[in-house]
């Protein structure tokens, strides 16, 4: 029913767009990682492996994408932790007061990621709230120093970011479950645990993926919180990215570690996404 | 069957309370010390809160460089919903009613940023400006929001036209309406809360960015990297104060958008509107 003018008038601007501003700044990574920096702070445009051939060479990357990936895989863990249950519970459990619960899981988003992890400095430091609430009521004399500027604090103020993220499709797919179901199991004669473990669990594993896709991905691509609140202990990946941008310049091989990155969250998201259409339903 | 089923939904047991408790405080915490503590005369942390005081927001209103970020925020802002709707709508449309090559390829790099670490949408566009020798200032700022943030108009919108009646179109065609009277006058109506809801995130997300406008900054700072530079001078309460200023007007706004939607449709559906983008961009 839609003229050929029409498709063309609402595909073409966004399609240009896409191009200019998304397809192209990725091919251009793609070739800086190619390219490399002479002494004299030029970028080189002859082609070269070099950057990858020091990827693999220098431990320090290594080490510290390591350390990012396990950072996220905490904060995964942890999200899920928190996340799965407060869906659960808030899917069946909590009757009329579901909406009202389910905005307040939303409005901490409203609150700027840099101010909340700010807080959470604040919150952590030696003479932070904590420290002095704890040195206040005479549970510890001195400030309890691991509290901040370690991968502690990092993962901490990650879970608490990434929570509600991991929340919401969790929440989505267990409202998704018909409740003829639950009542079938039941009536059946299977007990709460079974029919949480054969019914209701496996009905929520997509929610469950694309939860803990969010906290690792996003989490494993964060620069700022480990600037803030992470030490020398809790440098990640970004970090390196950030200084090989700044400071240290060498685009090129900065480029060469953000490709990696790329190819890294675009596979985990293609492998999420054919687990999650492995396990729907419908 | 309706009294068992009411039954086994209101009997939570202890733990699923106690747990989403816990869950709460967790979230609530840094937001409540974040708001305590703007009122707090001895400074950022130190329990308990002493010499509450109205003197860091004072200093607040007298601070012209804060300020002067803000109004960049609420700039960029501005200029990124125009971006991403001018954009985003035509996208929703193309994706629902138009066939072309390279559609899927299309649909995966318009919502690729949702879900992609800031970092690696901030440096390759950096490199972009770079070669183009396009200097960086609010502008290239404004343009990386815009690109990013195009995701959650197409998104907004592309569930906005699932639940479009096509038959409404049909008919306004088949009377005699041009497409652009059409689109006008049936399509974008129907639209219309789906397109402010899109707007009001948009902004909201555009106002709270760091990790790609940390990389296209020129001389004029928005307000969350006015924050981050203060953040590494030395701390005080006055980042608590502009941020419980922000944090209340951003709650205004999804008062806001929360009435405008329950008038409309029930509450659950907006849920699983919402829900939508977060659903989609992992599956992107």
């Amino acid at each position: 029913m839609f003229s050929r003018t029409y498709r063309n008038v609402v595909t073409l601007p966004p399609l240009v767009w896409v191009a200019v501003f998304l397809l192209l700044p990725y091919l251009l990574m793609f070739c800086y990682s190619f390219w490399s920096v002479s002494p004299a702070q030029t970028i080189v445009h002859s082609w070269t492996l070099d950057n990858y051939r020091e990827l693999l060479r220098v431990e320090v990357y290594w080490q510290t994408l390591l350390r990012s990936m396990w950072i996220a895989a905490r904060v995964m863990f942890f999200s899920l932790l928190l996340g799965y249950p407060l869906a659960y519970f808030l899917s069946f459990c909590a009757g009329a007061s579901k909406d009202l619960y389910y905005q307040l899981v939303i409005i901490p988003l409203w609150v700027s990621y840099l101010v909340r992890a700010y807080a959470w400095k604040t919150i952590l430091g030696s003479d932070g709230v904590l420290n002095t609430l704890l040195q206040y009521v005479h549970l510890t004399r001195h400030p309890l120093e691991f509290l901040l500027y370690s991968p502690f604090a990092v993962v901490l103020t990650l879970t608490h970011i990434y929570t509600p993220f991991t929340f919401l499709p969790i929440y989505a797919s267990l409202e998704h479950i018909p409740r003829n179901l639950v009542e079938a199991s039941n009536d059946l004669g299977a007990s709460p645990a079974q029919t949480f473990w054969r019914v209701i669990f496996p009905l929520s594993i997509p929610g469950v993926l694309a939860g803990a896709t969010f906290a690792f991905v996003l989490s494993l691509g964060d620069f700022l919180a480990p600037l803030l609140l992470g030490g020398p202990s809790g440098i990640m990946i970004s970090n390196i990215v950030v200084s090989l941008f700044g400071a240290a310049y060498n685009w090129p091989l900065g480029a060469s570690i953000s490709l990696c990155m790329l190819v890294l969250v675009v596979s985990l998201l293609f492998a999420s996404e054919r687990l999650e259409k492995k396990w729907s339903f419908s | 069957m309706e009294l068992l089923v009411s039954e086994s939904s209101t009997r939570p047991s202890g733990w699923l309370w106690a747990h989403a408790l816990l869950v709460f405080g967790f979230l609530y915490l840094p937001i409540a010390v974040l708001i305590i503590y703007s009122f707090n005369g001895a400074g950022v942390g130190g329990f308990p809160p002493r010499d509450l005081t109205l003197a860091w927001y004072r200093i607040l209103f007298a601070d012209g460089a804060i300020w002067d970020s803000v109004v960049n925020s609420l700039l960029v802002a501005a200029a990124a919903v125009a971006i991403a709707l001018g954009f985003g709508i035509p996208a929703a449309l193309a994706l629902d009613r138009a066939h072309f090559p390279g559609k899927a390829l299309f649909r995966r790099l318009v919502l690729l940023p949702l879900i992609l670490p800031g970092i690696i949408t901030g440096v390759s566009l950096l490199m972009l400006f770079n070669r183009a020798q396009i200097k960086l200032s609010l502008l290239t700022i404004v343009l990386g929001h815009g690109t990013a943030l195009i995701s959650v108009a197409t998104t907004e919108v592309f569930a906005g036209l699932q639940k479009l009646d096509r038959a409404q179109e049909e008919a306004s065609l088949d009377l005699g309406a041009t497409y652009w009277q059409t689109f006008l006058r049936v399509t974008l109506p129907n639209l219309k809360l789906s397109i402010i809801g899109a707007a009001l995130l948009i902004f909201t997300l555009s106002m709270d960015e760091i990790a790609v406008s940390f990389f296209l900054i020129g001389r004029d700072n928005t307000l969350p990297l006015e924050i981050w530079g203060r953040l590494r001078r030395g701390i005080t309460p006055e980042i608590n104060a502009v941020s419980t200023i922000i944090f209340v007007f951003s709650l205004a706004a999804i008062v806001l958008w929360y009435r405008l939607r329950t008038r409309a449709e029930g509450a659950p559906e907006i849920a699983a509107e919402l829900m939508e983008p977060a659903a989609q961009g992992a599956q992107s």
